[in-house]
C-alpha cells in the first residue's frame, strides 16, 4: 500500500500545525463559531449531539495494522474506547474534546493519516472498491489512480469553498461494491479496445434528499489525462453550482438543471483549456505510485481445497468470503453487525484483535468497506480457520455478509445532530427478530440500509429494503422502501405507502419478506423479486 | 446601485508596481464603456467576460461578499491563466485561513473589510512548505519535484 | 418554559443554563424567561458554550425537568443504545423516561 515521503509527511504535519492554531485562535476568541465552523469541518470535526465527533479519513478503505492499532490507542486515549466505521470507508469518534483535537490529529500523522476533508464542502475522502487489488474481477488496481487524486485534491486552492460538499469514487470492475454511481462524481478504470487504460467519468449522483444516478458524461478519458478532466469537472461547478440553496448546491441538481449534454459540453471546453495549463502530473508520478500497490508476495501453486467439516465455519466461509485473484486466497470479510449490536461500531479492544490478524494472515492490510465491515483483503484459504475461530471467540465471526443482518445504520438521533429519528434500534431490532425466526439464510442477499434522516448517510434509497426516518408532529416515524440497489444495476427505491412507528417498521419488513419467499421464482433476491411483481403485493401484505 | 464600489484599504500586496487607485467598476458598466481600467467581480459574474480586454486592466477585484462562497478563487485563476498581468485584489470577506489558497489562485493584493492580525497572517502564508498541485502561482507542485530531472 | 442550552466550547458537552452558569444535568436548568436572548448573546460571547438556543420544556411534580423534544431529552442523557454512557449509566428507566 502506499506510504509517505518527506513531502506528504510534510503536507500533513503542515495540516496538523495549522488546525491547531485554528483552534487556538477559535478559543481565544479571534475566530467566530461562523469562521471556525468550515475550518473545522474541513478536519472532519464535527459538534453533535453529546460532544464533538471527529471522522478520520481511511483513503479508498486501506489501512495497515500499525494504523489499525492507532484508531484503537485513539478510541482509548482520547473516546470512550470504541469507534464507528462508516458507509465512506472512513471511521469517527463520538465524545471528542476540541482541546484534545489537535493531539489527536498530531497522533494520526505519525501513522500517516488525517482527518483532512473528511467534512465539508471540498473535495472529500475518495472512496474505492473494498477488494481493489485482490478481487478475481478486476480489470486493474483502481487504488492508484485513487491515491494520484487524493493527492491532486488535497488542500486544492480552488476547490476548497465549493457550492457543497464533493464525493469521489473509484472502480475498476464491471461489478460495483462502492456505489460508485450514486457519487458526485463516479470513475471506472478500464481498458479500451487497443488495452489502454483510461477512466469513465459518470458525474452528478448522489443520495440525500433529491438521490440521482450519475449519467456518463464521458466514456473513456485517456489515464495521463485524468487530472485535467477532474479539474474541468470542478471547475464547471464551481462556477455554476447554486449557492443559493444549499439543498440545491450538490453537482447532481446542476448536471439536472443544466442537463447533461450541456454540462458536458463546458466541460469539455475547460479541459481544452486546461490540457494547456499543465495541471496533469507526469506519467511517471502514476507509475511511482502503482509501485507501492504491486502484488504482496503471494504463495504460488497453493490448493484451494478447504476443510468445511465445522459447519459453522463451513457457513462463514459460504458467506463472508469473496473470491480472489490468485489461487490459494480469498478476501474474507470480519462483520461489524453482530446480532442486536450497533452496526459499524468496534471497541478499541476489537480493532486491536483484526490489526493482529491483519498482520498475521493478510500481509498487513486492511479494508474499511462502505457496508461498514472490515475486509481482510488476501488470506490464505488455509488460515481460514485459525482465523474464523479467533474472530468467533472475540464476538466477531457474525456470518451474514450481505444479509438482512449486514444493514447498513447510521448513527441517527442517537448521537447526530442532523437526524430526525434514530436507526441503531431499528437495526437492532430487526437484527434481533430475524435471528430469532431463523429466515437470514433463507432470504439470501438482502440489503436492508437505514437512514435517520433525509440526508441519506445510511443509504436508504440504495437498500434493497430501505427505512427512512422522520418526524412526524415530535414523534419518530419511518418510511419503508423498496427497490434500490448500489451494485453495477443501480437503482432507486420506492416508498411502499405511510409510515409506521419503530417496531411497526420491523413487522412490516417481517411482513415484506414473507412476500418475498411466497413469491420468488429460482434464484431470484428479494430485489429481483419486487422488480418483476412490483410494489402491489408487497403493499396489500403490509397495509391490510 | 452605485456603478463604483467602496474603496477597501489594501493590506497586503505582493506587487512592485504602484498601487492602481481607480475606482473599480462592474463588469456591467466596464463592458459598456472604454475607458475603465480598473474592474469588480461579484461572485455571480463570468470572468471569461474580461478576456477580450485584459491588456487595458490595471486592477481587477475580485469581491467575496461571504468567505465561504468560493466562485472569486476560479476566477481568479482563469485571468492568469489567460495572461492577465495586473493586480488582482481579494476584497471583502478575506479572513486569514483562506489567504493561501487566494494566493495560490493568482491574488497578489488582499483587501480585507476587517484588517487581519499581522503575525497570524504571515503564518498562513507561509503555511505549506509544498504543494501538491500546479495553480496560478510559480509553485513547483510536489509530483514536479519528485520527477525533477 | 424555556430552557437554554449549548455545548461546552471546549469539551464539546451537552450544558444548561442554570441563572448563574451551565450544569451538565438538565434537572438544574432554570425558565430562562424574557431574557434569554440576552442571556444567549452574553454567553456566546464570553465562548463558554458553542450556539446557545432555547428549547421547550416542562417542569415535573418532583421537580426535574423534560425537554419537549425527543432530540433534546437524548442530549440530555446520552445514546438511548449505549446505557453505559448516558448520565446515569445502566438505567433502564432513564432510556425509557426519554422514547
Amino acid at each position: 500500500m502506499y506510504q509517505y515521503d518527506q513531502y506528504d509527511q510534510a503536507m500533513v504535519d503542515a495540516r496538523v500545525a495549522e488546525f491547531r492554531d485554528q483552534c487556538r485562535r477559535r478559543l481565544e476568541g479571534h475566530l467566530t463559531e461562523d469562521q471556525f465552523k468550515p475550518l473545522r469541518l474541513m478536519n472532519g470535526l464535527y459538534l453533535q449531539l453529546h460532544a464533538y465527533m471527529l471522522r478520520v479519513a481511511v483513503p479508498y478503505g486501506t489501512l495497515n495494522s500499525r494504523q489499525m492499532h492507532m484508531l484503537a490507542d485513539i478510541a482509548d486515549k482520547y473516546d470512550r474506547g470504541y469507534g464507528h466505521f462508516t458507509t465512506r470507508q472512513n471511521i469517527q469518534y463520538n465524545w471528542i474534546k476540541l482541546e484534545d483535537a489537535a493531539d489527536i490529529l498530531a497522533d494520526l500523522s505519525k501513522v500517516e493519516m488525517h482527518a483532512i476533508q473528511t467534512s465539508g464542502n471540498c473535495i472529500r475522502n475518495i472512496s474505492s472498491d473494498h477488494f481493489s487489488g485482490a478481487a478475481a474481477d478486476e480489470v486493474i488496481d483502481p487504488r492508484p489512480y485513487a491515491e494520484l487524486m487524493r493527492q491532486w485534491s488535497s488542500f486544492h486552492p480552488e476547490f476548497s469553498y465549493l457550492p457543497r460538499k464533493f464525493k469521489f469514487c473509484v472502480i475498476a470492475s464491471e461489478k460495483d461494491r462502492a456505489a460508485m454511481r450514486l457519487h458526485d462524481i463516479g470513475i471506472r478504470i478500464l481498458k479500451n479496445e487497443k488495452g489502454e487504460v483510461g477512466a469513465r467519468f459518470h458525474v452528478g449522483g448522489g443520495m440525500g434528499r433529491t438521490p440521482m444516478i450519475s449519467p456518463v458524461i464521458r466514456d473513456f478519458v485517456p489515464v495521463d489525462q485524468l487530472i485535467t478532466y477532474a479539474e474541468a469537472c470542478l471547475r464547471v461547478y464551481n462556477r455554476y453550482g447554486r449557492r443559493d440553496n444549499k439543498y440545491k448546491a450538490r453537482i447532481k441538481i446542476l448536471v439536472h438543471e443544466l442537463g447533461k449534454e450541456e454540462y458536458t459540453r463546458q466541460v469539455e471546453e475547460e479541459f481544452q483549456h486546461l490540457l494547456d495549463q499543465g495541471v496533469e502530473p507526469p506519467y511517471a508520478e502514476l507509475e511511482r505510485i502503482k509501485a507501492y500497490f504491486a502484488d504482496p508476495a503471494f504463495e504460488e501453486g497453493l490448493s484451494d481445497d478447504l476443510d468445511l467439516s465445522d459447519p459453522d465455519f463451513a457457513l462463514w466461509v459460504k458467506t463472508n468470503t469473496n473470491p480472489h485473484k490468485q489461487a490459494g486466497y480469498v478476501s474474507a470479510v470480519i462483520s461489524l453487525k453482530p446480532v442486536g449490536g450497533i452496526p459499524g461500531d468496534a471497541t478499541a479492544e476489537q480493532m486491536h484483535l483484526i490489526a493482529d490478524l491483519a498482520k498475521d494472515y493478510s500481509f498487513d492490510e486492511l479494508r474499511v468497506m462502505h457496508t461498514q465491515n472490515i475486509g481482510l483483503p488476501h488470506v490464505k484459504k488455509a488460515d481460514l480457520y485459525a482465523i474464523w475461530q479467533k474472530l468467533d471467540a472475540a464476538g466477531l465471526g457474525t456470518a451474514n455478509l450481505d444479509q438482512i443482518g449486514d444493514m447498513i445504520a447510521c448513527p441517527g438521533l442517537d448521537y447526530c445532530s442532523l437526524a430526525n429519528a434514530r436507526s441503531i434500534p431499528v437495526a437492532q431490532k430487526i437484527s434481533q427478530r430475524f435471528d430469532k425466526n431463523g429466515k437470514s439464510a433463507a432470504l439470501g442477499e438482502l440489503k436492508l440500509k437505514i437512514s435517520g434522516c433525509i440526508n441519506a448517510c445510511g443509504h436508504h434509497h440504495a437498500g434493497h429494503i430501505g427505512i427512512l426516518g422522520v418526524d412526524r408532529k415530535g414523534k419518530e416515524n419511518y418510511q419503508l422502501s423498496f427497490g434500490g440497489s448500489e451494485g453495477e444495476d443501480t437503482s432507486l427505491a420506492k416508498i411502499t405507502g405511510p409510515g409506521f412507528d419503530e417496531d411497526g417498521v420491523v413487522d412490516a419488513v417481517d411482513k415484506a419478506t414473507d412476500v418475498y419467499l411466497r413469491e420468488r421464482q429460482d434464484g431470484e433476491r428479494f430485489l429481483d423479486t419486487y422488480r418483476r411483481i412490483g410494489m402491489a403485493p408487497f403493499k396489500e401484505a403490509l397495509y391490510d | 446601485m452605485t456603478e463604483t464600489a467602496p474603496e477597501n484599504h489594501v493590506q497586503f500586496r505582493f506587487r512592485d508596481d504602484a498601487q492602481v487607485s481607480d475606482p473599480a467598476v462592474t463588469v456591467d458598466a466596464f463592458l459598456g464603456q472604454t475607458n475603465a481600467a480598473a474592474v469588480r467581480i461579484e461572485p455571480g459574474d463570468d470572468a471569461r467576460q474580461l478576456l477580450p480586454h485584459l491588456d487595458r486592466i490595471a486592477l481587477v477585484e475580485v469581491n467575496f461578499p461571504a468567505f465561504t462562497d468560493g466562485r472569486g478563487y476560479s476566477a481568479a485563476r482563469l485571468l492568469r491563466e489567460e495572461g492577465y498581468q495586473g493586480e488582482l485584489r481579494a476584497v471583502g470577506d478575506v479572513l486569514i485561513d483562506q489567504l493561501s489558497h487566494m494566493k495560490r489562485c493568482g491574488f497578489d493584493a488582499f483587501a480585507p473589510d476587517a484588517p487581519l492580525n499581522e503575525e497570524d497572517a504571515q503564518a498562513a502564508f507561509n503555511r505549506w512548505p509544498e504543494v501538491y498541485q500546479s495553480a496560478a502561482d510559480d509553485r513547483q507542485p510536489i509530483w514536479a519535484l519528485r520527477h525533477k530531472g | 418554559m424555556k430552557i437554554l442550552t449549548g455545548n461546552d466550547l471546549k469539551s464539546g458537552a451537552v450544558v444548561w443554563w442554570t441563572g448563574k452558569g451551565w450544569s451538565i444535568h438538565v434537572d438544574d436548568a432554570v425558565d430562562a424567561g424574557e431574557e434569554w436572548e440576552t442571556v444567549l448573546a452574553s454567553e456566546e460571547a464570553e465562548r463558554r458554550v458553542n450556539v446557545p438556543y432555547a428549547v421547550e420544556a416542562e417542569q415535573r411534580a418532583d421537580g426535574s425537568i423534560r425537554p419537549a423534544h425527543i432530540k433534546e431529552r437524548i442530549r440530555a442523557l446520552g445514546p438511548t443504545v449505549r446505557a453505559d454512557l448516558t448520565l446515569k449509566p445502566n438505567d433502564p428507566d432513564a432510556i425509557a423516561e426519554v422514547v
